[in-house]
């Protein structure tokens, strides 16, 4: 039996496509920024030196960098079952804890990784801002978290951003792993409908597609950004 | 404890076969990269497409959706079954998932690859061509071996986090028993759960120490036979402890 494109759009299957992009882009976007939030605080106790936050945040960053996602996966999906169940129901959540379960499993590991990768980038980025712009900052007698908030973050976050679109792309492909814990993602969707109709290259290949389609979508919008960030700038 | 003792020889097992997965993973994917980066400088437009292409699709899609279709999704066609060497190959999980691996790192060997070939100063080249030297032995004897040692960081962390700690592991979703696959079982079915990605995750680190360490040990030997700034293009020419006059060392 053929089954090409057109028994693919025929048998309902692009809706599952698109409602599983829909929760790979669901998930990607809160774990990037799950990953911005700590990577940036990380960054800071790097920048700052603050002994022995540093420690730990070297530590954090090592681990994830040194074990495979796929093991840290594991362990918080297999470690927290009975955890996230009762705290689930003890707010009342109990019809969510099944289906948004693995949503927050995912959200919690990939934006651990993010965070680590992100953590890099900003502190490099950091790092490249000046010395002389804080100095002039503070012979015009500007207070610190003013300098900071005012003069530091600005030029940071553009130096950031080439290396940030980098940690996007791959937080963008680890999503696909959480497919493994049964979370309804791209991966997933393709991996049901492989078994399914047991036609799985054309799945595969669609799904490769949209991940591609993602992909070039966000770089073309990080261009964007970058050439907009390029025209305030002064050289 | 003792499922610690008991899990702890099946993990070592694993890491054999993590060993193997990767080696043979580079000694084909290496030499596609190689390949894939001559192609891209090639002046034919379908070639240097093509490579381009290959590049965006295996760096732009998870690794997960290249090895699925591998091992699940070639099977479904007639021809793949009946050929038998491709059958050979995907027929099992370890040699499908090297075969997938090397595909993949082909891909990020021959970016960063490319990243090195561009940084070599065009003086070197010049002075290549002006010695007579065909575009062939230009490559073998001064752009190939300044390439890779200027790619050598960049590449020793494509090899050692992405391709021996992330690919393999990613082989368990296929029934390779591979150090992930040895702490699945035990993860899923007892409450050991934290030892066994402890333990698991140490094996991991102390590999990537290792092999890092390695890469760096590589990459100062290379370095004390060039003068210090071999990379810049004035004093590239002036060889400070060889005697040849013209190659900087390479």
């Amino acid at each position: 039996m053929e089954f090409g494109l057109v028994a693919f759009w025929q048998d309902g299957w692009v809706g599952a496509i698109l409602r599983g992009a829909s929760v790979t882009i669901a998930v990607s976007l809160a774990s990037m920024l799950a990953g911005l939030v700590a990577g940036f605080a990380c960054a800071v106790v790097k920048w700052r030196g603050l002994f022995p936050l540093t420690l730990a945040v070297d530590v954090y960053t090592s681990l994830i960098r040194g074990v495979p996602e796929l093991l840290g996966i594991y362990l918080l999906f297999f470690g927290s079952v009975e955890l996230v169940t009762q705290v689930a129901t003890a707010f009342g959540f109990a019809r969510f804890a099944d289906s948004g379960y693995a949503f927050v499993i995912a959200v919690i590991a990939i934006g651990a990784i993010s965070g680590a990768y992100s953590t890099e980038v900003v502190r490099g980025a950091l790092a490249a801002v000046p010395e002389g712009q804080v100095e002039a900052a503070r012979a015009l007698g500007m207070t610190g978290p003013r300098i900071f908030r005012r003069i530091v973050v600005p030029q940071m976050l553009r130096i950031a951003l080439p290396g940030l679109d980098n940690v996007w792309q791959v937080t963008i492909k680890d999503t696909a792993l959480v497919s493994v814990v049964g979370l309804q993602e791209l991966m997933r969707t393709a991996y049901i409908g492989s078994g399914t109709t047991r036609h799985p290259f054309i799945f595969y290949a669609v799904a490769g597609a949209v991940y591609l389609a993602i992909t070039l979508a966000s770089q073309l919008g990080f261009n964007g950004i970058e050439r907009a960030l390029r025209g305030r700038a002064r050289g | 404890m003792e499922l610690i003792l008991r899990a702890l020889p099946l993990l070592f097992q694993g890491l054999g076969v993590t060993l193997a997965l990767s080696g043979l993973a580079v000694a084909i994917g290496a030499n596609l990269g190689l390949g894939l980066a001559l192609l891209r400088r090639s002046p034919s437009r379908l070639l240097a497409g093509f490579a381009r292409a290959y590049g965006t699709v295996f760096r732009g899609t998870p690794l997960l959706v290249q090895i699925f279709p591998f091992y699940y999704g070639l099977g479904q066609f007639e021809a793949v079954r009946d050929n038998a060497p491709l059958w050979w190959i995907i027929g099992d999980g370890a040699r499908c998932a090297v075969f997938a691996l090397a595909l993949n790192t082909a891909a990020y060997t021959a970016e960063i690859l490319l990243g090195g070939l561009r940084s070599i100063p065009s003086g070197l080249l010049e002075a290549a061509e002006a010695c007579g030297m065909s575009r062939a032995l230009r490559f073998r004897r001064i752009e190939l071996p300044l390439a890779l040692r200027q790619c050598l960081p960049a590449y020793g962390n494509e090899l050692v986090l992405v391709l021996v700690v992330k690919g393999t592991s990613l082989a368990s979703t296929i029934t390779v028993l591979e150090i992930t696959g040895h702490a699945k079982r035990p993860m899923s079915e007892t409450y050991a759960i934290f030892e066994v990605f402890a333990i698991a995750g140490a094996i991991y680190l102390a590999l990537n120490l290792l092999l890092i360490g390695l890469v760096r040990l590589l990459e100062r030997r290379l370095s004390n036979r060039a003068p210090p700034q071999a990379a810049s293009a004035h004093s590239a020419s002036e060889p400070k402890r060889t005697a040849r006059p013209v190659s900087p060392g390479a």
